[in-house]
């Protein structure tokens, strides 16, 4: 029996971690396993830190992630990478987008942004990929796509065909975009 | 077909495979897809109502008039609609008729924690609980057969992580239901007379359904090791299962009210240890332990905050590893009110006339957050209204800087038999309704004051100046938040005045698809003093680099509020 695989999609309310996970889902069920994915609506989407679950194997039981079970953490911002590092696994990988955003608290003074975020997690002995994805969904065509990036990015851990990918964004994503979407998928992939 | 499916989406499905032909809901977090997917399908009717009680109502008018009904809401909705549904406990359906209370263990998004399991017992209607989408389809089904098998309306449970988790579903076909309306007066006109006759008849139902709990297939042994039984239901069934797979016995229960007195007791028989792992009160615990069977439950586990794969493991004494973390403190992300959300310039304006300010819930409950941080009161929906009647009735002095702050849709929900007491009974507050044209918080859903459906087809609109006027309130005006000048003026004269007033702040919520954004602004970085003024109305689109003020160009929307505070006129790209 195959172990269940786990990952965790962290990001800033509003930032599309929805259409990550709904991608992943469907990527998952196309290949045959059974999969739960867990989401966050109401509150949190303002603006808050959300935490979405994805989990996939031969059975899965809790639909969601719970600390030091990770394969994978998938972050669309630094901060919030910090801040659910101790869900990581020992020995799992990180996906990380490098942009800050403060949160509230820190664009009041009542706290700070801690500096080298990457570099701190990394001096740990965490194995972490970071990359300016805003930068390079900029480049796709629009700073929405961050989270398609991400994923090209997250593809190369995973032994799936670049055309399955591909088929599966375009099940979810408008056909206006489509074309954008797939080169985020590339500059991801690729950076 | 085999789809991943949203519970709550797998709800609406097996709606609509029920043949069911009426739904009408109430938004609320983690209720509110279930009526957002069923709109969708073809040749049936859904609408939001204006709160809980009145969805309730129709939807029994709807299974009266001999047709499927359904409605939905969140646990505290429930408390809204508790009258309807008590007494139709007693009338019994035409048609079946299920509704779902969806629970937040974790409160992700609730003013309270409450377990809606209490509703079923006090009510003393039948309760299914789901533990996934696939359970959550058949079981909506299930649940139509059961109400009009046993004539009773039926409580769904759902819970955040059964209602916004996708698993593994198989739809299947719709069948149409229709019965005929016959006239009944002894089993629906609830008069003293009847109601004594009908609730023997609701006595003697919960007895017929706790024999069904015994056989039903919602009930169900897995057996495994006998060292450890555990009794579960709804998603406390996952994490059980993902800590202990078969190595332990779980009864799980699909129906949690009535419950299957002989069924537990042999389950009880066969281990050596039985343990209730139930999320929220020790509802199921407290049963079996006045069966006679000793019990664990509440000793291992906390009723406060929803459970988790590693708190199971921990209250059984299980190992289990946690990731690495950083020294560095990592500051919390609480949710904010978006970049150009029209609440702002309002809150930021209650604050500096240093008001009290009685609040109610949705995203304007967020002036409660740091920098704004004004807001002196939450409780549930429509209470800004009546607190503020309280609260100037003893404290005349108070009227002159006490103000209740309510949304559209909570104004309609519950804010306007509030506003009656205000006009009837002369307090002199004055009371801001924010309409910004959505029922924001809940993912933006039409109300009657928009004046479209849940289609956003063009539909009735309550005219809200007309209706204040209506109820007697003489002083009502109309301002615009962006405006902080205009906004404030409108504040301070209504404060002032001897009698009640309303003031309507009225601009779009900044995430409506027909609102045209201006271009966000620039900061002039020469003419900037750091100074910090633009930073107190808190929007997250500005930020200090280099102790200069910057301006997020892919959050601002352009709505200007922040550059009429900078005294050095540094912010560009205002227009009028
Ligand atoms: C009885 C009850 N029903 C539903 C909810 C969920 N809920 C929270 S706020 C809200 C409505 C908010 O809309 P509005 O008053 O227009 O304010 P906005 O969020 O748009 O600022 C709803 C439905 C609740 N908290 N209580
Ligand atoms: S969704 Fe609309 S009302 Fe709610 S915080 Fe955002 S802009 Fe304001
Ligand atoms: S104009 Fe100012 S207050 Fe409005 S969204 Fe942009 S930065 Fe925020």
């Amino acid at each position: 029996m195959m172990e269940t695989k786990n990952i965790i999609i962290v990001g800033v309310g509003g930032q599309g971690s929805l259409l990550a996970s709904k991608i992943l889902g469907d990527l998952f069920l196309t290949k045959g396993y059974d999969v739960k994915v867990s989401e966050v609506h109401g509150m949190s989407q303002r603006g808050g830190s959300v935490i979405t679950y994805v989990r996939f194997g031969d059975k899965v039981a809790s639909p969601v992630v719970d600390e030091g079970e990770a394969d994978f953490i998938v972050s669309f911002e630094i901060l919030e990478t910090a801040r659910w590092l101790s869900y990581l696994k020992k020995d799992g990988q990180i996906v990380t987008n490098l942009q800050e955003i403060e949160p509230m608290p820190v664009i009041t003074g009542a706290a700070v942004y801690p500096e080298n975020l990457a570099e701190k997690i990394k001096a740990k002995g965490v194995k972490v990929d970071a990359l300016d994805c805003l930068d390079l969904a900029k480049q796709a065509g629009s700073a929405k796509a961050v989270n398609i990036v991400l994923l090209g990015r997250l593809s190369h851990y995973f032994d799936i065909d670049e055309k399955l990918w591909e088929e599966i964004i375009e099940k979810n994503v408008p056909k206006k975009f489509l074309e954008l979407n797939k080169k985020a998928f590339q500059l991801g992939k690729n950076a | 077909m085999k789809e991943l499916m949203l519970g709550n989406k797998a709800v609406a499905r097996g709606l609509y495979e029920a043949g069911v032909e009426f739904v009408s809901s109430y938004p609320g977090t983690p209720s509110t897809e279930i009526t957002e997917e069923f709109v969708k399908f073809d040749d049936v009717y859904a609408e939001w109502a204006p709160n809980e009680k009145v969805a309730m109502e129709s939807a029994f008018g709807a299974s009266l008039a001999g047709r499927r009904a359904f409605c939905a809401q969140k646990h505290v909705g429930l408390n809204v609609a508790a009258d309807p549904l008590y007494t139709m406990s007693y009338t019994g359906v035409n048609a079946g008729m299920v509704i779902v209370v969806a629970d937040d263990a974790g409160m992700h998004s609730s003013q309270n924690e409450q377990d809606s399991r209490r509703h079923a017992i006090a009510a003393k209607v039948p309760m299914l609980e789901p533990a996934d989408s696939a359970e959550a389809l058949e079981f909506t089904k299930l649940a139509y057969e059961i109400s009009e098998t046993f004539d009773t309306p039926v409580l769904v449970k759902m819970c955040t992580r059964v209602a916004h988790s996708q698993s593994i579903v198989e739809t299947g076909e719709r069948k149409e239901f229709k019965k005929d309306y016959e006239k009944n007066i002894g089993k629906y006109v609830m008069m003293p007379g009847n109601a004594k006759k009908r609730h023997p008849i609701v006595e003697e139902r919960t007895r017929k359904l706790a024999e069904y709990a015994e056989t039903s297939p919602l009930n169900r042994e897995e057996t495994g090791g006998t060292w450890l039984g555990i009794i579960t239901a709804s998603t406390s069934y996952q994490y059980v299962k993902e800590v202990f797979g078969d190595s332990v016995s779980v009864l799980k229960l699909g129906m949690t009210n009535p419950l299957p007195e002989n069924l537990i007791k042999n389950f009880a028989k066969k281990v050596e240890r039985l343990v209730v792992v139930e999320e929220l009160d020790p509802v199921i615990e407290e049963a079996v332990r006045a069966m006679g069977i000793k019990v664990e439950g509440r000793n291992l586990l906390p009723g406060i905050d929803e459970f988790s794969q590693n708190k199971i493991r921990a209250a059984f004494g299980k190992n289990f590893g946690v990731g690495e973390s950083l020294e560095d403190a990592i500051p919390p992300r609480p949710p904010v009110m978006c970049a150009g959300c029209p609440h702002r310039g309002l809150f930021y304006t209650l604050k500096k006339l240093n008001c009290t300010v009685l609040g109610d819930i949705g995203c304007y409950t967020l002036g409660a957050v740091p920098p704004l941080a004004a807001m002196d009161m939450t409780l549930c929906m429509g209470a800004s209204i009546g607190a503020l009647h309280g609260f100037t009735k003893v404290n005349n002095e108070a009227a002159k800087n006490t103000v209740a702050v309510i949304g559209d849709s909570t104004f309609v929900h519950s804010g306007m038999t509030g506003l009656a007491n205000v006009a009837y009974n002369q307090s002199k507050g004055t009371i801001i309704i924010l309409d910004n044209s959505i029922t924001g918080m809940t993912g933006h859903q039409q109300n009657p004051a928009t004046g479209k459906n849940i289609k956003g087809e063009p539909a009735g609109r309550i005219d809200l100046e007309a209706l204040c006027r209506a109820m007697g309130i003489n002083r009502v005006r109309v301002a615009d938040p962006y405006n902080l000048k205009e906004i404030e003026a409108a504040v301070k004269e209504e404060l002032s005045v001897d009698e009640a007033s309303v003031i309507i702040s009225r601009r779009p919520c900044a995430l409506l698809k027909e609102v045209k954004h201006k271009a966000p602004l620039k900061v002039d970085k020469d003419k900037c003093i750091g100074c910090k003024s633009c930073m107190k109305i808190g929007c997250p689109a500005i930020s200090m680099k280099d102790k200069k003020a910057v301006v997020d160009a892919n959050q601002c929307v352009g709505c200007g509020v922040c550059a009429g505070l900078c005294p050095k006129n540094a912010f560009s790209g205002v227009e009028g």
